[in-house]
């Protein structure tokens, strides 16, 4: 039986620790992991709880990413509860065997503290790593702070393990923003964390020798189809699951979260749409611009980056007039990935906001209230002229001349 | 919203000052953040430390800030860093020295006519005197409790007690000496 840990109501933890302390109260079986800055410390302190008999679990050295999240797919097929954490290189060194454990079905959750892609080299916050794993089949949720970071590790063993999702599930955080920046944290009690996480229960696993299976297999074009059609269903499928572990992760904590969070959206003419602490600090802007000049701005943020929630998005932004949509990631020849999704949702909308396209905070680059302030007043250009009076993509933040790509046909 | 921005070398302490100050403040029920901005991430190397302190929760993720007070706890940084980055008007500076505040601001164009808004503690021997090391972040955290007002020292003292309760007797002892001291001798 595993030693108590001694837990305050109120607690000052950074992102990292906070979700470690969401896998010692989930008592997960098997870590195997290849730590990497920034997230380091979350396999870290599993190893320490391990040892130190606050779980009772196996943490797996292993000789890279690959290897780690190849022993958290053994583990889980073998039928544990099964968790590893990982960052930008090691992210990308996994990508393979993330399709892997997706397309086995193992509800392995993954603590993804997003950091920049090299080259060049750089161990700060963007969503380089979180976009690479968008078409992985994985289930990705996003933490905008460390209660989050936290609270949605809890959410995403339940979510994952539901036998009628059964699916992988990763947990997002900003590196160093929210991985390494200590804040209140109010963690449940063990037990009550415990129950709500509840026992792990294996769908067909492999050391269960009475019904031998096969994990694995190959399908070339005769069924190889329909395994991946049934796996995006089960994705889609899992939206309704996912509110329904949310609104009982409610009932335990008093936290609410949905899969698409809206902040002053209700009466809002101008919105910024965005992923992780800059839904945050531009809440901030929106407050502050409301009151200073009456700007009616709000923010919509996506809680659940996968499955994407189209029809959620589209409901939470058809009245306003412009929206910038901010990409963390480098868009590689593109607009950014996450402006597609939000304006291809937006296109299916009677009223056709004027969507804007923001890439920014690449490689950790701050990201502050008055720059938010600023894209806000721009969207409220946009509303006034009735169409877009920028580049339809631009770079904010960036040094030197300003950067920019494509013009509107509209207006 | 309280902000203070700490400018230390790292192993210094001041990212561990910064938690643990925000880790007395949060048992006082306001919200904390603490973070830290690094350089080139080696011992030596010149870093910032950060707090914010409000009575809501902290939604601002941003390291930008006009800081209330900036602590200085490496003596040259005073001179080589830029310790008055993006101040306001009423910023206070608690500044590590063995000078006198007259000696310091007459090498620190910076501070010029700021007089009655810098103050001077020397927490590198404070701390070597108190706890056998040069770890300046705990003096600074006196100097801090008694500027700013912000907690009486008896309470501080009892919470950062137990912040560090993890650490030998005789390491606590020193860092309560060595906060008592900087409290008493700031000026």
């Amino acid at each position: 039986m595993a030693e108590k840990y001694d837990l305050q109501e109120r607690e000052v933890w950074d992102g990292n620790f906070a979700a470690s302390q969401a896998l010692r109260q989930a008592q997960v079986d098997v870590v195997a992991a290849y730590p990497i800055t920034p997230s380091t410390p979350i396999v870290e302190n599993y190893g320490s709880y391990v040892a130190n008999g606050y779980i009772d679990g196996e943490f797996v050295m292993v000789e890279s990413e690959h290897a780690a999240m190849s022993g958290c797919v053994g583990a889980s097929a073998a039928g544990g509860r099964v968790s590893t954490a990982t960052s930008s290189q090691g992210f990308a060194l996994m990508t393979e065997v993330l399709y892997q454990a997706s397309g086995m079905r193992l509800p392995i959750v993954l603590n993804v503290v997003n950091r920049a892609l090299a080259s060049p080299l750089n161990v700060r916050g963007d969503h380089a790593d979180m976009y690479l794993g968008r078409d992985s089949g994985w289930i990705q949720l996003d933490a905008f702070n460390a209660q989050e970071a936290y609270d949605l590790a809890l959410c995403a063993f339940r979510i994952g393990e539901h036998h009628d999702v059964r699916l992988p599930v990763m947990v997002h955080q900003d590196g160093f923003i929210t991985s390494h920046t200590a804040q209140n944290v109010y963690p449940l009690p063990d037990e009550v964390a415990y129950n709500f996480v509840g026992d792990f229960k294996p769908v067909d696993d492999m050391l269960d020798f009475s019904r031998p299976v096969t994990y694995g297999a190959q399908t070339e074009e005769d069924w190889h189809f329909e395994h991946k059609a049934r796996q995006h269903k089960a994705l889609m499928d899992s939206r309704p699951i996912i509110d329904g572990v949310f609104a009982d992760f409610e009932k335990v904590s008093g936290r609410k979260y949905n899969r698409v969070e809206s902040y002053d959206m209700e009466d809002a003419e101008v919105a910024i749409v965005a992923l992780g602490t800059t839904v945050e600090t531009a809440r901030v802007a929106a407050k502050e611009l409301r009151a200073e000049e009456g700007i009616k701005a709000g923010v919509v943020a996506i809680r659940c980056f996968r499955p994407f929630p189209f029809d959620m998005v589209r409901d939470s932004l058809e009245n306003v007039k412009s929206v910038a949509v901010l990409d963390r990631s480098s868009p590689g020849g593109a607009m950014g990935a996450f402006f597609n999704e939000v304006s291809a949702a937006l296109y299916t909308t009677p009223n056709r906001p004027l969507v804007t396209n923001f890439i920014y905070g690449l490689g950790g680059r701050d990201f502050s209230i008055s720059e938010a302030k600023r894209i806000f007043k721009e969207q409220k250009a946009h509303a006034d002229a009735g169409h877009i009076t920028t580049d339809i993509q631009q770079f904010s933040g960036l040094r030197g001349p300003h950067l920019g790509f494509f013009q509107t046909k509209r207006g | 919203m309280t902000e203070i921005r700490w400018h230390s070398r790292a192993g210094q302490g001041a990212v561990s000052g910064a938690k643990g100050l925000g880790d007395v403040v949060a048992t006082t029920g306001k919200e904390v953040q603490a973070f830290a901005l690094y350089g080139s991430a080696k011992r030596g190397a010149a870093l910032r430390a950060y707090n914010r302190i409000d009575d809501e929760q902290i939604f601002n993720h941003a390291k930008f800030m006009n800081p209330d007070y900036v602590l200085v706890i490496d003596p040259a940084l005073a001179y080589t860093d830029n310790i008055v980055e993006n101040e306001a008007d009423h910023t206070q500076y608690i500044i590590t020295t063995h000078l006198s505040k007259e000696e310091l601001i007459e090498g620190i164009p910076s501070l010029k006519g700021k007089e009655d808004r810098v103050y001077t503690v020397d927490c590198v021997q404070i701390s070597l005197d108190t706890i056998g090391r040069s770890v300046p972040n705990a003096p600074m955290l006196g100097a801090f409790v008694k500027i700013s007002g912000m907690f009486e020292l008896d309470y501080f003292l009892e919470n950062m007690r137990r912040v560090l309760s993890k650490f030998p007797q005789k390491i606590i002892d020193g860092n309560m000496a060595a906060i008592t001291r900087a409290y008493n001798e700031v000026k």
